[in-house]
């Protein structure tokens, strides 16, 4: 994890590798003040000699002052490094991200995928900063001022060769008991999110219900153990800092006592025994923040880990390697295009996930779709119609069988090119903050006003873009115009159409437009788009009985194939979805 | 000696505890508050409750600041008195007392962060409970207009704040300021001219941290905008990856990224680092300070003006005097922000609960022998309801609750332009089924809002049994209605326990009679513990369909007088729903009931039909006649108009 992680610092090596070594001047440099201090006690003020105490002191402040540059060089360079490292992990997250496809995205789920990117990525580059900052400044202190401390006096040193075992288990005892209790107010806290979170989803139920009473009590109950739990980590890791005082304290008085002796005996100047007390309180010091950086990274352990998945997931739908060299060249594939939309299904099954316990959503389908057919998939939810459709732009892959469009295997196409001649309209309709035409020119990047306009007039869009005051150039999303779901479905549908298709896909993309309005739209498309292989996932009968070819799904399988009037006849699904449909009126 | 570096790591440790989303090592948004103050003031009175330990804290906090103090002062008495003289009997017994010291320090301490971790959680405590009780008795349109996630963060953002002030913040503010005083005194008891020198320095490490800090918050201003930013982006082109895919958008979409990333990472890198020079440059000053001190005494002693143990004394406390500096700056910044989220956590609180000044109450009754309502006391079960109305001269009258509700020229709008209803009159008789029907935004669910009151109306009147529902007090007029909403909520607990909702004192055989009723049994039999199935994520775990099966049993178990169904069985396909329609009938048998926008096979055999279009009835009337009219109705049936 370390090394993929690593390798993402980049350019930036170099500045951590200056980091490190303006730390270590930076360390010597203060290391040094207590010996010189020293000096200026025992050499300077015992042998009344003005000028040596000027002179180390100049030098002191000398060195202070360089530690200040090189302070600031590392303040600068770890910045740098931290938020340049945190920028390429952010960037190859993204490029990663971007090439997942449907069933990696549905793996992962958006939301996390968001969180992986953000708070993750921070929290790396928090860790770094510290690391650069502080954390790695530890240990070169620790030794820096052991080799002054015994330089000084080799026997008192023993000192700290006693405190530090001490200081160390202390440290691992608490730490350890108090990461369970942590783990614990951590579950607590969930858990009373949970029920926040639960009560505000459920506010109407709860009202409805007069239930206020209970959901406080069960509130109580969760914000009490939270609280509690909060207490029991808190009281643990409380002892820490008593802890690593008294042993610093004890180390304190012992060296006083043992040192106190040397100096009356002449080993040792009363100067050095002071420098010898800040050493070992550097020593110590370095001892406690050391071991924060094993908190530190059990944290970002954690979010390491989830950022490295997303790195180490491959794309499960992706080129074949030889169309990605050029056509022509050797090895290079020819780089077939999507002319005429002939769709066929050769035996086509489809499940989502690889594992084998998961269910097939779709069983040998076996289906041809002429070029400029307008087909319409109906049958109950989950009957596996957006899985049907989905396999043509390859958003997923067959599990077994194939998929062929205009008579080319779609895993021989490159993606890029295979998508370029589908205009598909989700299920969830999304447009994206920018302007309304902003928004079509997804359809096709250098469409004219002209034919953005053409395209909304056929969606029926373009009256409605019109009565905007700003029009095509309306902002939409945050701060911008709120679209009403028939709305956005037909902008959506424009954004299709721009692309000039050999096939469409509409899935379920007229549900929130009117029945009137649908008609409008389905005229126009048999009037410009003429050529154009429609496949349409409707629910309402009014959208697909005027279809050249409906399939009727049924459980992953093609129950029925064939005109609204045949089925009619032949098939007792559709007939029970035409008849639901008669008696009420759902949508 | 104990030194002040030592509230540093104390921080650090703290914070660790805390878990993630602590401060960082940077400034954090530093948001003002809008009246400090005020706020300041409003957190302190929780602590009113806890006078006892606030008092122990403060005694904790001097005395811990004493100790410290001392303990570096001691120095100069062992040097002094002790080594130099040679005095070992006397070195040990100063060196006893020193340990005492140092462990009377260690003890206050050690109390003080135990004191303040309790008072600190249970004040959070206090102030989480009185919040969500507040969130309770709020309106609904209080939620609707605010962003869950918005509210959420009220309790940990915001409550965590105030919590990580009043645990951690105040004290170290305190003793950092006792650390400060006390050593500064301490200086020029020691020497009066070497402390000017120190002065100096002080000042020009104050002046340095002032500028540089208000330079920070300004780079620190502009990354948190590009941070918005780049969160946005990211939200938008991972949410929407999947069109991104369908129109080979991607390279579009890391060119805007990558322009959006760069720039926050230069916003980001001056940020971090005008916020990472201060330690060094307030750290290494005070080395500069250290080294003058060293010089200045040293010069001193040599003229026989000072002694060496006073000087040792002296450089303990100029060795780190500047950090209080540091840690009072960071700590105010701290309580700053604790007031801003406390304001934003008070202003929920101090909104006022939903009105509810009805003195009507509902009353469990049975009829006397003469056939006279009566009400009932004790444990014996309800065999009537009744409604409770006093009168103005004195003394109650007993209305019997039946179920006549009766909409009476109700204009209703949301936010005061946008009228949602006009001039609505229908009358639903005790037992009769009423639908509505009519398309999205047409006011629907309104007329259901407006019935249990979860807003009130504009103009017109509700009556129900003749009772205008604003006289009756809400968790009554609740009590009387069956609410099967569109999305059906489900709690964490078991099948049993989301059935018991309804009506809390049901036996568990009420509840397996009212799924029996609903056609629930079947699937709660499957599953893995029957009815003792836990429900986790709002049922995730349950699939639409077996969702409102549950709900209806809800409902059923609640047995109310009035129901309202608001798209109750919108996601059942049309299999189950020839299973649910059993438990509607059930359901329906004796009792009033509102039903909105369903499939023919509920709303057909409802006693009257009214079509809503803009906020008004155009059409009303049973199945038969509104299809023989021939009007929307007809069209909707025929799927030639528009339906949401």
């Amino acid at each position: 994890m370390l090394k993929t992680l690593y390798s993402h610092i980049g350019r930036y090596k170099r500045h951590v590798l200056a980091c490190v070594a303006l730390m270590a001047c930076d360390v010597v440099a203060v290391t040094l003040m207590p010996t010189l201090m020293g000096r200026i006690v025992d050499e300077g003020v015992a042998g009344k000699d003005l000028a040596y105490i000027a002179r180390t002191g100049a030098l002191m402040a000398a060195l202070s002052l360089a530690a200040i540059v090189f302070g600031v060089l590392n303040a600068k360079l770890s910045a740098e490094a931290a938020q340049g490292f945190a920028a390429n992990l952010r960037r190859a997250l993204f490029d990663r991200i971007q090439s997942f496809s449907f069933s990696n995205i549905d793996r992962f789920s958006a939301p996390s995928l968001v969180t992986r990117l953000t708070s993750d990525v921070g929290q790396l580059q928090n860790t770094l900063l510290m690391c650069l900052r502080m954390l790695l400044r530890a240990p070169l202190m620790l030794v820096s001022a052991t080799v002054f401390a015994v330089s000084i006096n080799a026997r008192l040193s023993l000192v700290i060769l006693a405190a530090m075992p001490l200081l160390v288990a202390g440290i691992a005892l608490i730490l350890r008991t108090a990461e369970k209790l942590f783990t614990d107010t951590q579950s607590r806290l969930d858990d009373l999110n949970g029920a926040v979170q639960e009560n505000l989803v459920g506010i109407r139920t709860v009202k409805a219900y007069v239930r206020e009473e209970f959901e406080k009590r069960k509130f109580g109950e969760a914000n009490g153990a939270l609280t509690n739990a909060g207490i029991r980590a808190g009281y643990v890791i409380s002892m820490l800092f008593p802890m690593m005082l008294a042993v610093m304290n004890a180390a304190m008085i012992a060296v006083i006592w043992f040192g106190g002796g040397m100096v009356h005996a002449g080993g040792m100047g009363t100067g050095q025994l002071i420098s010898f007390i800040s050493y070992i309180s550097e020593i110590l010091f370095s001892v406690m923040i050391f071991s924060m950086v094993f908190i530190l990274f059990a944290r970002a352990e954690a979010s390491g880990k989830r950022v490295v998945e997303v790195l180490r997931t491959e794309p499960d739908v992706a080129d074949k390697p030889e169309l990605a060299l050029a056509a022509g060249s050797p090895g290079g594939a020819p780089r077939p295009r999507v002319r005429e939309g002939r769709i066929e299904f050769r035996g086509a099954s489809f499940r989502y996930g690889a594992d084998s316990r998961s269910r097939d959503v779709l069983s040998g389908i076996d289906l041809d779709i002429e070029p400029g057919q307008f087909v319409a998939i109906v049958g109950g939810t989950g009957s596996g119609k957006t899985s049907l459709a989905s396999l043509v732009p390859r958003f997923y892959d067959v599990s077994a069988g194939q998929v062929l469009v205009d008579g080319v295997d779609v895993r021989d196409y490159r993606i890029e090119e295979l998508r370029a001649g589908i205009g598909i309209v989700l299920q969830k309709n999304l447009l994206f903050s920018g302007s309304i035409a902003g928004n079509l020119r997804w359809g096709s990047k250098d469409a004219s006003d002209e034919e953005i306009a053409q395209a909304a007039r056929v969606a029926q869009a373009d009256e409605f873009v019109r009565s905007f005051p700003e029009g095509y150039e309306t902002l939409l999303g945050q701060g911008g115009v709120n679209l009403s779901g028939g709305q956005k479905q037909r902008l959506c549908i424009a954004r299709a159409l721009l692309r000039r298709p050999a096939i469409l896909i509409l899935d379920d993309s007229t549900s929130a437009v009117d029945t009137a309005t649908e008609a409008r739209i389905r005229a126009e498309f048999t009037r410009s788009l003429k050529g154009t292989t429609v496949i349409m996932i409707a629910q309402r009968a009014s959208s697909f009985i005027a279809a050249d070819k409906i399939v009727v799904l049924d459980d992953g399988a093609v129950s029925a194939v064939g005109t609204h009037s045949e089925l009619l006849a032949r098939s007792d699904i559709y007939r029970e979805i035409c008849l639901s449909q008669q008696e009420g009126f759902g949508a | 000696m104990p030194d002040t570096r030592q509230s540093a790591t104390k921080a650090g440790t703290q914070q660790a505890r805390r878990g993630p989303g602590g401060p960082g090592m940077g400034p954090r948004s530093i948001e003002r508050p809008r009246d400090f103050k005020v706020g300041f003031a409003r957190i302190l009175r929780y602590l009113r409750r806890s006078k006892l330990a606030v008092a122990l804290i403060l005694a904790c906090l001097i005395v811990s600041a004493a100790a410290m103090l001392a303990g570096s002062y001691f120095i100069k008495p062992l040097i002094n008195e002790y080594i130099v003289p040679g005095d070992f009997r006397g070195l040990a017994t100063a060196l006893a007392r020193l340990a005492g010291i140092y462990l009377v320090g260690l003890g206050a301490s050690f109390a003080q962060t135990r004191l303040t971790i309790r008072l600190g959680q249970r004040s959070a405590n206090i102030i989480r409970g009185e919040l969500f009780a507040k969130m309770q008795s709020l309106d609904l349109a209080f939620f609707d207009t605010h962003a869950h996630g918005e509210l959420m963060s009220r309790y940990t953002n915001d409550v965590d704040n105030i919590q990580l002030m009043l645990e951690q913040s105040l004290a170290q503010l305190v003793s950092s300021a006792l650390a400060f005083a006390g050593s500064v005194a301490m200086m020029i008891v020691l020497s009066p001219s070497l402390f000017l020198f120190t002065a100096a320095v002080l000042a020009l490490m104050i002046y340095l941290s002032k500028s540089i800090g208000s330079k920070s918050r300004k780079h620190f201003k502009k990354q948190q905008e590009l941070l918005g930013r780049l969160n946005g982006n990211i939200e938008e082109a991972i949410g929407g990856l999947k069109e991104v895919k369908a129109f080979n958008h991607e390279a579009q979409m890391r060119a805007e990224f990558y322009g959006i990333n760069e720039g926050f990472r230069e916003a980001a890198a001056s940020a971090s680092f005008y916020a990472g020079v201060i330690m060094p440059i307030m750290g290494n000053l005070n080395n500069v300070a250290y080294a003058g001190t060293a010089v200045l005494g040293g010069i001193l002693a040599v003229a026989g003006r000072f002694d060496i143990g006073s000087l040792a004394a002296f450089l303990q406390y100029s060795r780190h005097i500047g950090m209080p500096i540091n840690q009072i700056s960071s700590q105010l910044n701290n309580i700053l922000a604790a007031v801003a989220g406390a304001e934003r956590v008070f202003e929920v609180m101090d909104r006022p609960p939903e009105p509810d000044s009805g003195d009507v109450t509902l009353l469990a009754a049975r009829r006397d022998e003469a056939g006279a309502l009566v009400p009932i006391e004790g444990g014996e079960r309800a065999k009537a309801w009744a409604w409770n109305v006093p009168r103005p001269e004195g003394g109650a009258e007993l209305v019997p609750l039946a179920g006549d509700v009766r909409f009476e020229g109700v204009t209703f709008s949301y936010d005061g332009k946008k009228t949602v209803l006009k001039e609505l009159s229908v009358h639903a008789r005790p037992g009769h089924t009423i639908a509505f029907v009519g398309s999205t935004g047409a006011g629907k669910t309104t007329i259901a809002n407006l019935l249990n009151r979860f807003y009130d109306i504009g103009s017109g009147a509700i009556l129900y049994d003749g009772i205008d529902v604003r006289r009756i007090k809400k968790d009554s007029l609740r009590r009387s209605l069956g609410m099967v909403l569109q999305d059906t909520h489900l709690f964490t607990g078991s099948v049993m326990e989301n059935i018991r909702y309804g009506r809390p004192e049901a036996r568990d055989e009420d509840c397996v009679a009212a799924a029996k009723a609903a056609s629930a049994d079947s699937f709660i039999e499957r599953l893995p513990e029957g009815y003792g199935t836990l429900i986790t994520g709002d049922g995730a775990n349950l699939s639409q369909g077996q969702r409102q099966l549950l709900a209806i049993a809800r409902a059923y178990v609640a047995s109310p007088p009035v129901l309202i169904l608001d798209e109750a069985t919108s996601s059942i396909d049309t299999r189950t729903e020839h299973l649910i329609a059993r438990g509607m009938d059930a359901l329906f048998e004796g009792r009033t009931a509102f039903v909105i926008a369903h499939r023919l096979s509920t709303v057909r055999r409802a006693a009257a039909i009214a079509v809503l279009e803009r906020g008004e009835i155009i059409e009303m009337g049973t199945h038969e006649e509104l299809l023989a009219r021939k009007g929307r109705y007809y069209e909707l049936c025929a799927g030639t108009a528009e339906l949401g």
